[in-house]
């Protein structure tokens, strides 16, 4: 058996195919779902992929925060389905107050897009297990508004619960705090990072890497054992 | 220009002494006098304005038609077209059922007046092209030239450009593939911003720029229309800048990628479902030229009720809607029975989606306003009967001493210490230095396709997941070498861009060219552009690749001073599998380096002439087009068989360029041995054309000698991937880091 994975197309998303095929190269089944429609579709896990939701004139992720979707995937969330957002998706869990903080625009005001060295600071979450705590990874990076922020006494809670689920090594590319790439909830059912695994999944594409196959092999493994 | 009463044709035929502002809209007299003639009568105010931007050097290509002929006349045999110049975009066969549609365009005179949309809207622009063809677009690409790096001004226009071409195509998802960034004096006051595209689609799927089946309605949908971009067509981008005149930051249109970005998915779920029987986009000279295109290139004739535009300002004229360039707006000619479905589509995606007319039995195009017929035109008058002009042309009288300026005569280095400083300073000069500051504000990741991106010799993307099959492109133009020699110039830029396709692995297929020029008005400058069509048309001809369509961009001039003739070529290629592709990149440590083609003393519009002497003068470097041809087959042949681990075509810079380049990509550096009969600055400098430097493993060293001595085609070993610094032996060493410094600081230390 393998596992249903929904992928949120909002109007303005961008990597929601890339996203599918990064499922599916995975060994999971993709399932399309639709901003305006309530019903996840019966899956088993949800990606919110990058994009520019609605445009994005207004605040990184503050209108598809509010899309028929995101009301059912809010309160699943809550009661443990996994979901992962990327980037834009990020920027949507944040607004959702699904993660804390929120993303500011990039300290150096230009859109930036790399190939970026990680730390992999937490593999316990339902997304992350196929990593080891302290592996280094490159996952590519694309992003405007990609400067993460929080006031101080989230951020200690978040280092003290091991909540960091990613760090930016070597150079942070956007004046993140504590060099800070990815978070999860507390439950590990919901993490949000502003690098792109899904663009790191086959050798001949992108960068030629494939460190970004594990987040979609971890769900996988969790959901079929589960 | 409103008037009272409501200048219907009735009117117009009844008035016939009212005097109409047509200098003002960019007509001459005579241009007036022969829509005068056409109507016979005065034409009324809306048909003036679709006449004067139809007829403007920007949509009629009046001075560059009787030259441009050449492309069709001229055209190689290849089953590869499907369909070619006058469409949207050409559309070429890359095999397995696939059919590709790519073109480049300039956006040059919006962007120096307003840079971020300026650019923005000719990625829009470009992007509605192809989507107009029936594809899904797949990838950008953006040949950029700008003043002298270090001119104040570059650092108002180039950010302003890039952040545009970023902030839209990103917005998009398209990744950015490819493209150049030139700096040279010459384009202070005119910089380029040309924008590429390329779509993808199969064979069944191709959709044409018609209107046919009378009681078909017309459906405008997009974004509303407005008052930006009036007149931009007919005054910004036909007259040159003049200091004296207002500002006309009016004129240029401002974009909305995430309006453009559902245009593309609720356009392609339309074709999916067969519900358009013709498409247009609505780009320069807006409803004018849509309206026009659509009714002349079908059966019959168009009736339209212009009240029923959406419009963002409703104090609009019907002279202004008709002109306006409102970004984001396509018009589709769709069957009475699949109307509704359509804009149900439109409606998921909430694009506003308006019946604004029918296809009529007639060979009219009606357009109403208020219950007036305020136009009544044959559309064939208006969108293919510009005037034509035989521009006079002639060989500029300063070209002999230009040429008399022979590079090949300026001062060489003396010493190994003044080599080894040269090359340090050409690696580390504006053109020649790394413009990763630039490329990485583009996303290259997107769509999850993309197997090389800029700084690799041609972009390309990966079209089906099961077998492989991809395209190339790439882009090319060397004002520098046109200057000296249009017509050799013209082909040097065709010659490059067809090896960088090839370097990669890809067999070039097809052209799309992008024509940068002053003045048509100059003589001189008529004569480059004719020169270089010619050169164009004849090296297609030679090397089977025909040209499918692209753009003309006049009068980049300001006052006397016009730009260098700049062509800029772009050549697509098929790759039967992707993974056969190669890279710029040095892989392996203990390979060898083989030089292919021959090096002469060729520095005439060299980079080394530029960067070290400030210089332009000689003639470019010699043209041998089959030789091009042959080397393509190699670099192609040695890819599929792996015989070739990294690949890099030479061009400006010459070999110390390449090789750095590719051991900085790499990591790794070389170790290079003057060969016999070339003295060292010959042979690092010199920009022969027709020549590529390979690493070989080991392994394939006999095979792949063996292959180039069977087809005649000169080999020279010149080193070996090894270390961490670039050696010429008996010259200098240059570490990695200090060539990497070198390269990687100048464009952010200018520009950041």
């Amino acid at each position: 058996m393998t596992a249903r994975i929904g992928v949120v197309t909002f109007p303005g998303s961008l990597d929601d195919r890339d996203t599918q095929r990064a499922i599916r190269v995975a060994g999971a089944e993709p399932v399309a779902l639709w901003h305006k429609d309530k019903d996840l579709k019966q899956v088993d896990a949800v990606v919110l992929c990058g994009g520019f939701s609605y445009g994005d004139y207004l605040r990184a992720g503050a209108i598809a925060r509010f899309s028929p979707v995101m009301d059912t995937v809010i309160d699943q969330a809550k009661a443990g389905l996994p979901v992962l957002g990327i980037c834009n998706g990020f920027q949507i869990l944040t607004e959702a107050h699904l993660l804390p903080g929120g993303m500011l625009g990039n300290d150096h005001l230009h859109f930036i897009c790399r190939d970026q060295k990680l730390r992999v600071e937490n593999a316990d979450t339902s997304w992350t297990s196929d990593y080891t705590a302290g592996q280094e990874i490159h996952i590519p990076l694309k992003n405007m508004d990609g400067r993460y922020v929080a006031d101080r006494r989230t951020l200690d809670e978040l280092e003290a619960e091991g909540r960091v689920a990613f760090r930016y090594l070597d150079m942070n590319p956007n004046g993140s705090l504590n060099d800070i790439a990815g978070i999860t909830n507390a439950a590990g059912n919901v993490v949000g990072l502003m690098p792109h695994p899904e663009h790191a999944v086959e050798s001949l594409i992108g960068t030629g890497r494939t460190d970004g196959l594990p987040f979609f092999t971890s769900i996988l493994k969790k959901l079929v054992n589960a | 220009m409103s008037r009272t009463p409501l200048d219907t044709v009735e009117h117009a035929t009844a008035t016939p002494d009212v005097e109409l502002p047509w200098a003002e809209l960019g007509l001459k007299k005579d241009e007036y006098e022969r829509v005068v003639e056409i109507l016979g009568r005065r034409p009324t105010g809306a048909e003036l304005a679709m006449y004067s931007v139809m007829w403007s050097e920007h949509c009629s290509y009046k001075s560059s038609k009787v030259h441009l002929r050449q492309f069709g006349e001229k055209a190689p045999q290849s089953d590869a077209m499907l369909v070619g110049i006058g469409e949207n975009a050409g559309v070429v066969d890359v095999g397995q059922g696939y059919a590709v549609t790519f073109k480049v365009e300039s956006h040059n005179h919006p962007s120096y007046v307003e840079p971020y949309q300026g650019a923005a809207t000719g990625v829009g622009g470009i992007v509605r092209d192809i989507i107009a063809m029936g594809a899904r677009p797949v990838a950008v690409v953006d040949p950029l030239r700008f003043g002298a790096a270090d001119h104040p001004d570059t650092k108002r226009v180039l950010p302003g450009v890039v952040a545009g071409i970023g902030g839209y195509g990103n917005c998009l998802g398209l990744p950015n593939i490819g493209g150049e960034v030139v700096f040279d004096a010459c384009y202070q006051g005119n910089p380029l911003v040309n924008a590429g595209a390329i779509g993808v689609m199969r064979h069944e799927d191709i959709h044409l720029a018609k209107a046919s089946g009378a009681g078909n309605k017309v459906i405008l949908y997009g974004a509303r229309t407005g008052g930006d971009g009036i007149g931009g067509a007919s005054i910004l981008a036909s007259e040159t800048f003049d200091d004296a005149k207002p500002s006309k930051r009016p004129a240029v249109q401002v974009g909305d990628p995430f309006q453009e970005k559902l245009l593309i998915e609720c356009t392609l779920e339309a074709f999916a479902e067969k519900l358009v029987v013709g498409i247009q986009d609505l780009g320069a000279a807006g409803l004018s030229c849509a309206t026009s295109e659509l009714a002349s290139n079908g059966s019959g004739g168009m009736r339209v009720t212009l009240d029923d535009v959406p419009l963002r300002d409703s104090t609009l004229s019907p002279e202004e809607i008709l002109m306006s360039e409102s970004q984001e707006r396509m018009c589709a000619v769709v069957e009475p029975e699949k109307v509704d479905r359509f804009l149900e589509i439109c409606d998921k995606w909430d694009v506003i989606a308006t019946v604004i007319g029918e296809v009529t039995d007639g060979d009219r195009l009606e357009i109403f306003w208020h219950g007036g017929k305020i136009v009544d035109v044959d559309p064939r008058t208006v969108a293919h009967d510009g005037p034509v002009y035989e521009r006079p042309y002639a060989r500029p009288d300063w070209q002999d001493a230009l040429q008399a300026d022979d590079a090949n005569k300026l001062p060489r280095p003396g010493t190994s210490d003044e080599l080894k400083a040269q090359v340090l300073k050409l690696v580390g000069s504006p053109n020649q230095a790394s413009k990763q500051w630039i490329t990485q504000q583009y996303d290259h990741f997107v769509q999850g396709n993309t197997v090389l991106a800029q700084p690799e010799d041609s972009g390309m993307i990966r079209v089906d997941e099961e077998s492989g099959l991809g395209v190339a492109i790439a882009t090319d133009g060397n004002g520098r070498y046109a200057k000296l020699d249009p017509y050799t110039g013209a082909q040097l830029a065709l010659a490059e861009a067809y090896r960088n396709v090839a370097t990669t692995g890809a067999k070039p297929l097809a052209v799309s060219d992008c024509l940068n020029f002053g003045s048509p008005e100059d003589p001189a400058v008529m004569w480059q552009f004719a020169e270089a069509v010619r050169g164009l048309a004849d090296g297609c001809l030679q090397l089977g690749t025909p040209v499918t369509g692209g753009n003309v961009s006049l009068y980049n001039q300001t006052g006397e001073a016009a730009i260098h003739p700049t062509p800029v070529v772009a050549v697509l290629g098929v790759i039967d599998d992707v993974a056969r592709r190669t890279p710029v990149a040095f892989q392996e440590d203990g390979q060898l380096l083989y030089l292919l083609g021959d090096t002469r003393e060729e520095f005439g519009g060299s980079a080394w002439s530029q960067v070290i002497h400030d210089h332009l003068g000689g003639l470019p470097p010699k043209v041998d087009l089959e030789r091009e041809r042959l080397l393509g087959e190699i670099l192609i042949s040695a890819s599929r068989d792996g015989m070739i681990d990294s690949a890099h075509d030479l061009s400006d810079g010459g070999l110390v360029q390449a090789v750095v380049e590719s051991a900085l990509l790499g990591g790794k550096g070389a170790r290079l041995v003057v060969p016999d009969g070339l003295d060292a600055f010959t042979f690092l400098f010199s920009e022969s054309a027709g020549r590529a430097v390979v690493a070989v493993p080991r392994s394939e060293e006999v095979r792949f000698n063996d292959m180039c001595g069977a087809r005649g085609l000169p080999v020279t070993r010149i080193g070996v991937v090894d270390g961490d610094a670039v050696e010429v032996q008996g010259e200098f060493t240059l570490p990695l880091t200090d060539l990497r410094e070198a390269h990687e600081s100048t464009i952010p230390g200018l520009l950041a």
